[in-house]
């Protein structure tokens, strides 16, 4: 794995992105051409530019479980901080549990998303390694989980809607999180937030690493960015354990049903947010924009509900996971509302046709 | 770089062998030879160090309830397998068949009304021989049933738990079942139900990270391993020798996340007190 993201870091595309590559190479030679020799060549290079807009749509209509998780933890991928930025406005950090520390694997905060005021709660996985290292890789420690828990209540105390953001490859397993409670807080945090009287939204804009990412995402919508993932143990994990053999990563992935596609068949999530071209590292404004439309969307939606019914309609939702996986009789009493199917695509504008030169 | 033995070192999740047939057993608490019929006569615990062996579900709900009280609910809820989930030559449904051959019932976690000491209440109880006690569908469904009868017959509800955490072969929707099972007891806690959660050998993952550390009032079999990661797990990562005595009762105890300790023999009594002290 660390290979394929060294290679992409230097390159910029990933190993199935072959044709891509090429076609990338190709317009530069043409440019630097046209450049040397003073011929237009822009009649071929817009045909290139063509071909490739097909040659995307070709390898994304098509990816693979495995190929999603690639591009899922794709190292230029929009991180939270990104969408803190173009996002929200006026965003106000509010930091620690008042407990035992702040979690820099969670980032909490007051903001303005649209018209609409939120609490903000998202994992930071981090760019550089520096900051990787003091984001702990969006691996949050139990003071992450309590914090977020402490804001969430603050905003109930206000009325102010939630809105989650997960990305982390899961809690983080050390010996202090084990000493602090890791299992204890996540645990708090479900049992509080199936019951939070405010709105809360959660979306999976990258990894969503099983219980560290369910610790913030007990929610009324949860929606999913086209190409990220959400899974109940990491693919290489589940490779080592079932297949004893991790380089069976790929079809873990497969069989996990881990993709936003499959969740949503599955009838587990919401909505899938539509990614542009080439998917989100290619064009992130485009990816926040889409975000930021569900978000103001849901937001206006749920706030119009009265709470009682939202909370009903949370745990009526959250008490029928899975049911319809077992033979459980409860089956036939299935309420409306989840027998929709859930929205599909949410793109809101038609998004960029030709990709954004790659920037290295 | 020569690496310490670890403690961790043959380390597995799956039940000790116990010599099924034989007149010995070998306890792993004080390696000593015991005489199989003295372990089994005291409760499955060494009657020299006190090591409390695993047990099967049947055996907990026959040492834990009042003899014949128990009465199993939901017994027929299975799973649909829904991601068909295949892999190495081999399918999830039929290791399901495989490991309902090996356990008391048809899930990991047997639930039904029985009674400790002459009071009713709502029991669970999780199977670790069924595909290590994990959480799917089904687990979170019967929880779920378990709550909702507590709550509508007001009974008190005790939950033994062991498990490796959430079961892979069910995907997110076992990751899901932590808060379905969570949200339950939420409505569970408004009502102001009483929920016991019983800690045995092991407990750590998905189930941990829900209802066994959402109990009114946690107690902890001795010795018991109980955590969020697994041991290996936290070894590879930090890639730290882990100390002596890390994630037993004793070690959560120690650090605030349980009530007690009580000893195999002790439990009955203990929770009926609890249970009378709770006006239950």
């Amino acid at each position: 794995m660390s290979q394929i993201n060294n290679n992409s870091v230097r390159t910029n595309y990933l190993d199935f992105e072959g044709g891509i590559s090429q076609i990338d190479a190709q317009i530069a030679e043409l440019k630097k051409l046209s450049m040397q020799k003073g011929i237009d060549y822009s009649a071929e290079i817009r045909d290139l530019q063509r071909r490739q807009v097909e040659e995307f749509k070709r390898i994304y209509d098509n990816l693979s479980a495995w190929q999603t998780v690639q591009v899922a933890r794709h190292p230029q991928r929009p991180l939270f901080c990104d969408y803190l930025n173009l996002m929200i406005k006026d965003f106000r950090e509010l930091h620690g549990d008042r407990n035992f520390g702040d979690d820099k694997a969670i980032i909490c905060g007051l903001g303005q998303i649209g018209r609409e005021r939120v609490m903000i709660i998202g994992q930071e996985k981090g760019r550089d390694t520096k900051e990787k290292l003091a984001r702990n890789f969006g691996m949050s420690h139990p003071e992450g989980y309590r914090k977020a828990l402490l804001k969430m209540r603050f905003a109930e105390k206000f009325g102010i809607p939630v809105v989650t953001f997960i990305d982390t490859p899961g809690a983080y397993p050390g010996i202090g999180a084990e000493e602090r409670g890791q299992a204890q807080a996540i645990a708090k945090n479900l049992m509080e937030m199936s019951r939070l009287r405010v709105p809360i939204i959660s979306i999976v804009i990258g990894e969503g690493g099983s219980g560290g990412a369910l610790g913030i995402s007990v929610a009324d919508k949860l929606a999913m960015l086209e190409f990220s993932y959400y899974s109940v143990i990491s693919p290489e994990g589940c490779a080592a354990i079932l297949w004893r053999d991790g380089s069976a990563a790929p079809q873990a992935a497969d069989a996990l049903k881990l993709t936003s596609k499959d969740l949503l068949k599955l009838d587990l999530i919401d909505a899938v947010i539509a990614e542009p071209l080439g998917a989100a590292h290619r064009n992130i404004h485009d990816t926040v924009y889409n975000v930021e439309q569900y978000i103001i969307k849901t937001v206006r939606e749920l706030k119009r509900m009265k709470i009682d019914n939202l909370l009903d309609a949370r745990y009526k939702k959250l008490r029928l996971i899975g049911t319809n996986a077992t033979t459980s009789g409860l089956k036939k009493n299935r309420p409306d509302n989840t027998a929709k199917p859930a929205i599909k695509f949410t793109a809101a504008k038609p998004i960029t046709v030709l990709p954004r030169p790659a920037t290295v | 770089m020569a690496k310490a033995k670890s403690q961790w070192q043959g380390f597995s999740l799956k039940p000790k062998k116990e010599m099924p047939e034989g007149l010995w057993t070998k306890c792993p608490g004080c390696k000593k030879m015991l005489y199989t019929k003295s372990v089994s006569e005291n409760l499955d615990v060494c009657p020299e160090c006190g090591y409390h062996f695993r047990i099967t579900a049947a055996a907990r709900i026959k040492y834990f309830a009042d003899e014949g009280s128990f009465e199993e609910i939901a017994r027929e809820i299975v799973s649909t397998d829904p991601l068909d989930f295949v892999y190495r030559g081999t399918d999830y449904k039929s290791r399901m068949a495989a490991a309902e051959q090996k356990s008391a019932g048809k899930e990991a976690m047997l639930i039904g009304k029985a009674f400790v000491k002459g009071r009713g209440i709502m029991l669970g109880v999780m199977d670790f021989d069924y595909l290590g006690g994990s959480m799917g569908a089904v687990v979170g469904e019967k929880f779920c049933c378990a709550v909702e009868q507590a709550m509508s017959d007001s009974l008190p509800l005790i939950v033994f738990s062991s498990a490796g955490g959430a079961r892979m072969h069910e995907g997110v929707i076992s990751v899901m079942q932590m808060a379905k099972t969570s949200a339950a007891l939420a409505k569970f806690d408004e009502n102001k139900g009483l929920f016991i959660s019983v800690l045995t050998d092991p407990t750590t993952g998905g189930v941990t990270a829900s209802f066994a550390m959402l109990g009114d009032i946690i107690i902890a079999e001795p010795h018991a391993l109980i955590g969020f990661a697994g041991p290996r797990v936290i070894e590879q990562t930090i890639r730290v020798e882990l100390p002596e005595g890390f994630q037993t009762a004793e070690f959560l105890l120690e650090h605030g996340f349980i009530d007690q300790i009580v000893a195999r023999k002790d439990l009955r009594s203990e929770v009926a007190r609890l249970i009378d002290y709770c006006g239950k």
